[in-house]
Parts: structure tokens; sequence; C-alpha cells
């Protein structure tokens, strides 16, 4: 449990301070920044839970803000730090952007959110669709005063009742995130897929969900076989907390009451190799005076897709000048902020190759020390498509007055940390060294 | 209004000081004050707002406390919130005029809206003074038994509140029986923070008989787990978690209600049921992996649980080791927790991929990363003697590039893997030469002497390179001395011709010039040995020295390793550290007597490299025994311990 929470500004000024158990003293905050320093100093890095003096600090970074919790006992660590990350949450979804300015204009509302969604260190409510049904900063000028919508205590904590749409709506959104790293000779070190669906719900009243998909141990134990559709082994799920967990460890069934609007129904893991869809070769040369890189992409996909926004990120080294580009396809620039050249391809058809030639002076005298080393990294965009072959066979949905509701589906799949790294340049000096 | 401003200044001037910064203040007090007092509602709540947010920032407002309590009485759902925030920050420093703030606290109690009710009786337990617990039992019994389960959620928690500060009312009002009650109340949300109040109110009591799980109720506690918010699971895990079954047929009733909040998407229920998986089986493998996709924080704290489980169980991730591999833009934090994971899992069929990967951090910029992953290349020699070669080869490739910092630790590096593998790779000592110049560290600087000295037989310009270290001898690190004695002194034991100078010269000056005692003890000892009896010399400092070893199970000894694995996802388990070390039980000694601990566990960590370089000589002192204990490790030093191996990285 949480003894205070604390928001902060960079320099650990506080802005938002709650004391909720009285146990620690409210100054010991002050020891936050300091000691922050000091492990960075040993270790290099601010380390998120940090003890000193029967006081433990446990902290997250948010843009421009740290959102910190003291505590006395030997509390859940991780409990505290989820809570602060979901604080980050439901603040984002409340004031848009969550930065000091925010803060600063909201802190009435902040300090009834931290009174809501926390009691005696012990975390309440939070989910923010129901926060906002009576806490909100319009309702006190309303002369009727705000209720705690049943919601919030109820077993379905996350919807209320008496929702009503003239047109009963649902949108799916199947989202994969491809993670992958590549050594620099080239070598698939990880490949990982991401997959979440996402919802948008406009239904009225109380509907009950279920929802199908191509799971492949669903099929094995209903013994269908996985002949006629592809069936996807998905190695770990995660439900949003309306699904109930006992129905799916049972028999694979993912049945739920959805909560209002969009939500995150559920997120998988998938760590089947697959063949990286967008490819790119690298050769660097790295002459007296000048660099040069040779970058060929292909994508590694079905003709039929096309791979939309693709950007492909090469490091240069940061004292490069006098940019020269050569490419088959697309638009490259030169991004010195981020020591890096940028090659955008709006349009990437399936089992198309790209060629990018660049090359940059370099100053004749070398820096000796050693350079950093970040990797390609390269985004896209691949719309109906998914990597794992995923697909929502049915989405039934049934309420006791009987509508009809269509249900709309919309595959994507795109990068999530998509690295290359680079590989090492081939030095081939034109010019002798002198006598 | 003047006599409420002077009887202000006068209950608040008693102090001096704060006196002063009163009246510096004042000019902003006087404002708020008159304003707080105005006939206009939006400018009085204009004031509320504005002395809130000079709260917040540190600013004394805590002389307009009676003119703030005047506007408490208000039908303004956002002024009273306000003000109650006020009142708890302030309840604490003007018991006497919280009295005033009771009437409006028990009416609200009253109020027929619950957010009201709820508002009211959360506040009041925040209070802590004792001035309100007499006007606080009524509400809270009526709170209790309130028709709304928001209501009756908030009292619940109030009870633990009020049994903080007063034990004894408490129980006199049966308010611990009243939350007993609660456990089978319809509600889940009722139940789970009934749940959180009886643990905290039996932590709190003296004989810690509060709460006591039964079958029944832990049967009733898992059927309202599946109705529970996120944050009500974790607290019916935890506490499900100190039940022990009775049966293993129940216990296999409990994991089967368990296992299905693995699926859960929030990574706390998952450890909580990670942790009640007794057996640790390969089911919760996936759900961990998972976890390494949330936010960096959570991250860090779930690898630092997961180093926890492998050192019970290593093989329950040794498929994985991808999954740890360090991605480019991870912060420090964790990429070190990572890495630590990752020498773990290592072993002789995965150990290919590790080395590629450890060769590729060690070419990255962040300095004590770099260090860590070549140590990390170093222990994986040690630990697996079939690495060992390709190991050697990518610390040679390390060295070529002659980056400073990275020389420095692989030297250190290479010298383990020779006290591990005698007479294998000395091959490798004319390359090692090449960077005699870059050497800086002392901890290098020791190891290589160490290196020269114990292969002084084989290297024929051996008096050459140790006569380079002579210059700076006098001023060098006692660890650098006293390796460069006990080098030039195996070196003439093997060339006693040629090196009766060098070894003249430098016991002279260790024994004349050095300022370090451990310096010239040494010194003294080498010279009447060998000008008494060179043969024993002979036995005593060309002795066979044991091997060091790393064996798979390292880590933590195995009770503090129960310990903390019955305690995962708390701070306990990411310290990888007891809970009394941390948690202050009151007195003040005892915290300081913890956070000495604390530092000398640490610097006890830090400080392993530079002995094992002395060990060896160690070894013969201790049988003479030796004059200056401190110098020398007992002859068991010659094991590096694994402990200390694995946290240094």
């Amino acid at each position: 449990m949480a003894s205070a929470i604390f928001i902060l500004d960079l320099k650990g000024k506080s802005l938002i301070a709650r004391d909720y158990r009285g146990d620690v003293p409210m100054s010991a905050v002050e020891r936050f920044m300091p000691l922050l320093l000091e492990r960075e100093e040993e270790e290099q890095t601010a380390i998120p839970v940090m003890t000193d003096k029967g006081i433990n600090y446990l902290h997250v970074r948010h843009n421009n803000l740290y959102l910190l919790a003291l505590s006395r006992k030997n509390s859940n660590a991780m409990t505290i730090l989820l809570f602060l990350q979901k604080l980050t949450e439901v603040f984002a979804e409340y004031f848009k952007v969550l930065e000091e300015e925010s803060i600063r204009d909201n802190f009435v509302i902040i300090y009834e959110l931290l009174d809501e969604m926390m009691d005696y260190g012990h975390p309440q409510t939070t989910e923010s669709k129901i926060l906002q049904e009576y806490i909100t900063q319009e309702s006190h000028k309303l002369e009727v005063q705000v209720r705690p919508p049943m919601a919030v205590t109820n077993a379905v904590s996350w919807r209320s009742e008496g929702v009503k749409y003239r047109k009963n709506e649902v949108f799916l959104d199947v989202i994969e995130s491809v993670n992958l790293l590549v050594s620099s000779n080239g070598n698939v070190l990880r490949s990982e897929i991401l997959g979440a669906i996402k919802m948008k719900c406009y239904l009225s009243g109380m509907p009950e969900l279920r929802l199908g998909l191509n799971d492949k141990v669903m099929f094995e134990n209903t013994g269908r076989s996985a002949t006629r559709t592809k069936a996807v082994e998905m190695e770990d799920i995660k439900f949003h907390q309306c699904v109930r967990l006992s129905r799916f460890e049972n028999d694979r069934t993912i049945s739920f009451i959805p909560p209002d609007g969009e939500f995150e129904l559920m997120s998988y893991r998938l760590n089947t190799q697959v063949k990286p869809l967008v490819w790119c070769e690298t050769v660097v040369e790295t002459h007296t005076g000048r660099i040069e890189y040779m970058i060929k992409a292909k994508a590694q996909f079905k003709r039929r897709s096309t791979a939309n926004n693709v950007e492909i990120q090469v490091p240069v080294p940061d004292d490069v000048d006098t940019p020269r580009f050569k490419c088959s396809i697309g638009a490259v620039a030169y991004a010195p902020e981020r020591s890096a050249l940028v090659w955008k391809i709006r349009q990437f058809p399936g089992g198309k190759e790209a060629l990018l030639r660049a090359h940059f002076g370099l100053p004749s005298i070398k820096n000796e020390d050693p350079e950093k080393r970040p990797p390609i990294s390269v985004k896209f965009e691949i719309p109906y498509f998914t990597v794992s072959g995923i697909q929502v066979r049915y989405l039934k949905i049934v309420e006791k007055s009987g509508y009809q509701a269509l249900p709309w589906v919309r595959y994507i799949t795109q990068n999530g940390d998509y690295h290359m790294r680079m590989p090492d340049s081939i030095k081939s000096n034109s010019r002798l060294p002198p006598i | 209004m003047s006599s409420s401003v002077a009887s202000q200044i006068s209950s608040i001037g008693q102090v001096v000081r704060s006196h002063i910064v009163n009246v510096l203040r004042k000019g902003e007090n006087f404002e708020l004050r008159s304003e707080l007092n105005s006939e206009y509602r939006d400018r009085r709540k204009e004031a509320v707002k504005r002395v809130i947010a000079n709260m917040t920032v540190g600013k004394d407002v805590s002389g307009l406390f009676t003119d703030v309590l005047k506007n408490m009485h208000t039908d303004d759902l956002e002024i009273k919130k306000l003000i109650y925030l006020y009142l708890i920050n302030y309840a604490k420093t003007k018991p006497e005029l919280v009295i005033l703030a009771i009437n409006t606290f028990v009416k609200d109690t009253d109020d027929n809206n619950p957010l009201i009710r709820a508002l009211a009786i959360r506040t009041m337990g925040c209070l802590r003074v004792s001035e309100i617990i007499d006007y606080l039992c009524d509400p809270l019994r009526k709170c209790l038994k309130d028709e709304s389960p928001y209501v009756r959620k908030t009292a619940a928690i109030c009870v633990a509140k009020l049994y903080d500060v007063a034990p004894a009312v408490t129980i006199e009002n049966g308010f611990v029986e009243a939350v007993q009650d609660l456990l089978s109340d319809a509600n889940p949300m009722v139940i789970s923070n009934a749940v959180t109040a009886l643990v905290e109110i039996n932590d709190n009591s003296p004989n810690q008989d509060v709460f006591t799980m039964t079958p029944p109720l832990v049967n009733k506690l898992l059927a309202a787990l599946n109705e529970c918010t996120e944050w009500g699971q974790i607290t019916i895990l935890e506490t499900v978690a100190n039940y022990i079954p009775g049966s293993t047929r129940e216990a296999e009733g409990v994991c089967e209600r368990v296992v299905p909040r693995l699926q859960h998407v929030n990574g706390s229920v998952v450890l909580s049921a990670i942790k009640m998986e007794a057996q640790l089986s390969r089911k919760m493998t996936p759900p961990m992996v998972t976890l390494l996709s949330s936010a960096p924080e959570v991250q860090y704290v779930a690898l630092r649980n997961i180093n926890l489980i492998l050192q019970k169980r290593p093989d329950i991730l040794n498929r994985e080791m991808r999954v740890f591999f360090c991605k480019y833009n991870d912060p420090l934090y964790v990429k070190y927790e990572k890495l630590d994971i990752m020498v773990r899992l290592c072993n002789d069929r995965n150990y290919d991929h590790l080395l590629a990967e450890l060769k590729e951090y060690a070419n990255e910029v962040d300095v004590d990363f770099v260090r860590k992953a070549i140590k990390a290349i170093g222990y994986c020699a040690i630990k697996i003697p079939v690495a060992a070669e390709k190991c050697i080869n990518i610390l040679l490739d390390l060295l070529a590039t002659r980056v400073n910092y990275v020389v420095q630790e692989t030297i250190v590096v290479i010298k383990d893997i020779f006290r591990k593998y005698p007479n294998k790779y000395e091959g490798t000592i004319p390359t090692l030469c090449k960077s005699l110049e870059v050497i800086d560290e002392p901890d290098t600087k020791a190891s290589f002497i160490w290196i020269i000295g114990e292969y002084a037989p084989r290297i024929e310009n051996a008096d050459e390179i140790l006569e380079t270290f002579m210059d700076n001898f006098k001023y060098d690190d006692p660890a650098v001395q006293l390796q460069l004695i006990t080098a030039v002194v195996k070196l003439f034991l093997h060339r006693p011709a040629d090196c009766q100078d060098l070894v003249l010269r430098i016991l002279k000056v260790a024994t004349e010039e050095c300022d370090c005692p451990d310096t010239r003890d040494r010194a003294y000892i080498y010279w009447r040995i060998l000008s008494t009896d060179p043969q024993a010399a002979n036995t005593i400092v060309l002795a066979d020295k044991p091997t060091i070893s790393v064996d798979d199970s390292t880590g933590l000894p195995d009770d503090l390793l129960n310990e903390l694995l019955s305690e995962l996802s708390t701070l306990a388990a990411v310290y990888h550290k007891p809970a009394r070390m941390f948690v202050a039980t009151g007195t003040k000694s005892a915290v300081l007597s913890a956070s000495a601990l604390a530092s000398r566990s640490q610097s006890g960590a830090g400080s392993t490299s530079p002995n094992t370089g002395t060990a060896d000589t160690g070894a013969g002192l201790a049988t003479m025994s030796s004059p200056s204990p401190s110098s020398a490790p007992p002859p068991s030093s010659g094991q590096v311990d694994n402990e200390d191996l694995l946290i240094a990285l």
C-alpha cells in the first residue's frame, strides 16, 4: 500500500501531494531527487524502486513528470507501480496530454480523482469511464448532485445500465505489432508478434457478447480439424477485466459484457518465427573523408498486400555533412537532429524491392571515442492483413431487447520495436598513409 | 471578523518564528481571508481553490483554518472536497479546531446522497486526531450497515484507519466483527475492501488473530474473485496465498481456480497468481514473458521477480533466453537486470547466442553496461568450459578495439579465466602485452601483473615488463603494489640469476618508502624467507593454486530465497533483501542498523575483484600466520564467491 502519492516536475518540485496514511512525513519527498541522482551517479541509471531511512520510493516517469509513491511497509511494489501507471492513463484521458502544464491547470480535479482512486493507500476504482460519470468539472454546475454510478461497486464495474443507441454497432480492430531484432550479420535474433483486439462498442443495454477466433487450442479441444481454416496458436493471452476468465480457462470461450465505447478487449503474444515483413540489407563503406550506404529494402509479404507509410531510419555518424541520395522509390532526407537518414516510402507493394544509395562527407579528423551504434529502425502499416493469420470467425451479440447489431472488423499489421543492427562498415582506404 | 483575526493571530503567535513567517505572508493570507468571508458564493469558491493551490506548493495556509471551515457547509461538492482535503492536511496541527468541523461531518453521513456519506466517513478516518474519535463511532456504525455498497466499502477501510489510531475503541465498539460480517456481503468490492481492512488490522494487532483463514472463507473469497476489480483480485490472491490448505486435493482445488488469473491484463494480478502456484509450473512461462512488454518501470519489477523465480527453477525459462535480449532503447536499469538473467539462463546449448549478444553489448557506449557485458563473458567462460575458447577469442577482439575502459575490464576478466584454466591460454599473453601502455586502472594493473608473475618462466622479457611498473611503484594502489612484489618474487625464484637486482630494489622500496603497512609487511616476509630458506619460498610462493569455479546453484542462500519467493512482487522481492532490513519497526536504532546493514552488503559486493588477485599469495601467507589478515584472505577465498560475482555484474 502507498502512504502518499506525489506528482513532481523534473526538478523534483512537488505539484501535487496527497497523504493517505499519515505514516511518512510529507517532507520525505525532498529526499527523492537527491536519492535518484545518487543512484544515477553510482549506476548511471534512475532505478524506479529505492529505499532510504525506512521509506521506500517508487516512481514512474511520464513526459516531464515523476509520479512518486512513498511507502513505509514491505508493500506490493508491482501493484503500486501499476497504480501509478494507471493514474497516468486516467489523467491522460481526462486532460488529453499529461504534463506539467495540465497538472497545474487541473489540480482540483486531480485531487478529487486521487481521493476516489485510492483510499488509505489501497487502489479503489480506476476505471476511467466510470470515474468520468461522477467526477467531472461540469457536473457541479448542475442543480442535481451527482451520485456514484451503480457500476462503481457492481460485479460489472465497467458498464453502467441504461446505455442507449439508436443504431447498434460494434467495431473490431485487430492490430498486430511485430517486434523484430536482427543481428548485424542478418540473423533474426528475436521475432515476436504482439496482437491486440480493440473494440468500439455502441450497443444499448447490457449486451452479452461472444467472440470466436481461429484459436488452435479451441479447435483441438472441440475436435475440429484445423485443416479447413488455418488456426493460430497464441502463446499468452491477456483479457480486459470484462472477459470471464474461468469460462475461457474451461472451454476457451471469450464471453463478456463490454464497457461502453472504446476499449482493448484482449492482447496476445506469439513467438512464432515469421519471415520479416520488411527486410533491409545494408552495406556501409567508410573511405577517407566520406561514408557511403547502400540499402536494399524488400517487402516480404504477399503481392496483394501493400505496406503504407514505410519509414526506414538509418543511423549515420554525428558529424557527417553534404548528404547526397539516390533511391528507386520514395523520398530520403537527412535528419541531423536524429543523426540519421530517413527514407519514406508512401506505398510499398508486397514482393517489391527498393534501393537507396546515400553518400556523406566526413571530417578528416576522426573522433577516437567509440561511436554509438543505434540500429536501423523501420516503421510500416499493412492494412487488411495479420501476420499471425488470426481471424475473427464470429461475434455474437445478445441483448434481452433482441436488437440486431452488426460487427465490423478491420485488420492491420504494423511495426513494433522493429530493429536491425548496423553491419560493421567496410573500411577501404583509397589513399596510402604518408611515408 | 476582526475578533476572529485577533484570535487567529494570538493562536499562531505563540511561537515567535512562525509568527514572523506569518506576518511576512500576511499579505496574501489577509486577502484570502476576506475573500473566504465574502458574501458572494463565486468569490468564496475561488478563494478556497487558491488556498488549496497554496497548500499544494507548500505555503502555510493553516492560519485560515476557521475561515475555510466556515465554507464547509455547502451543497457544492467540489468545494466540500477541497475543504476536506484542507482538513486532512492541517487537522494534526490544529486538533482543537477540528471539533468545529464535526457537526458538518456527522450531518453529511446522514445525507441522502451516498457519495457524500462516503466522502464524510472517508475523510473523518483520515484526520487521525483523538478529538474526532468519539464522534466517529456512531456514524461509522451506521455506514457499515449502509444500504449503498459504495458507502459500505468505504466504511470497511475506515475501520482499519480507526484501528490504527485507537485499537481499543475499535474493538469495544465491535467494529472488527462488523467488518468480518462484511466478508459475507453480496457486493464483491465490499468483500475485497473488508479483506483489505482485516489484513491491516491483523498486521497491527498484538496476537495477529483477527483474521484467520478457514476453508469456507477461502471458498467464499475465491468465488468473489471473478467479480472483483483488478485491485480487489490482488488483495484476495495475496490473502489466500497465506492460507495453507489442509489436503493436496484442497490445494489443487485452490490452484485450479487461480490459474485463470494468469490471463489477466494486470501484471500484479498475474504475479500474485504465479506466487500462488506453489509448484511453479511451466504454465506460468508465457505470462512471465508477457510482463516484459510493459512499461520499463514495471518491467524492472517483473525482471527482479523473475530473477528470484529462476534461482528456484532455472529450467522454467531456459528456452526463452532470447526474450531477454536487450533492446537498444531499454533504460539501463532494465538492461542490467536482463543481463543478469541471461547469464543465469546460459548453458552449454545456448551459450553461442548469448556470447554473440554480449559481444554486441560490449561495443556500445554506456561504460557501465559495457563493463558488465564483459564481466558476463568472463562468467560464461568460467561456468561453461566448452565456451571458454570462444570467450577468449571475443575478449581478444575486444582488446583490439583499444577503447580504454574495454581494455581495462577485459584484462581483469582474462585473469579470471587464467585462474580457472591454468596453462591453457598463455598463448594470448603477447596480445595482452600490446595493451600495456593503455592499462591504468589499479584492478587491471594488478591483474596484468599477476598474469606476468604467474607465467614468468615462459615470458622471455618478463623482467622488462615488470620493470616498467617499477617507476610508479611507490604511488600505486596497494593492490598493485602487493601484486608487483609477488610477481617479482615469483620471477626471481624462476630466474634467480637475472633478477636479483630487481627483487632487491623492489623489496627495499617497499620496506623503506611505502606508506601502506600491508605492502611493507608482505615485503618483509618475502625478504625474510628469501634470505633464510629459498627452498621454503619455492614451495610457498609457487604452490599450486586451487582453480576458481562457479556452480549452477548461484545466488541467494536457500532460506532467504524461499522467504523472498513467498513475498513475490513486494519490495523485498525487488531489493532481494528481507523486509526487516529496510522496514523500520518503530525505534530509531532499528532504522539505523537496517540501513547500515544494507550499505555493508552493497560495499561487500563491489569489492570482489581486487581481492581475487591477491588470493594466491594469501594462500601461502595464511599458513605462516600472516600479520595482517585483512590483506590476505583465507585460502578458501581462492574460490570466487558466486554470489558476489553475480551481484557485481
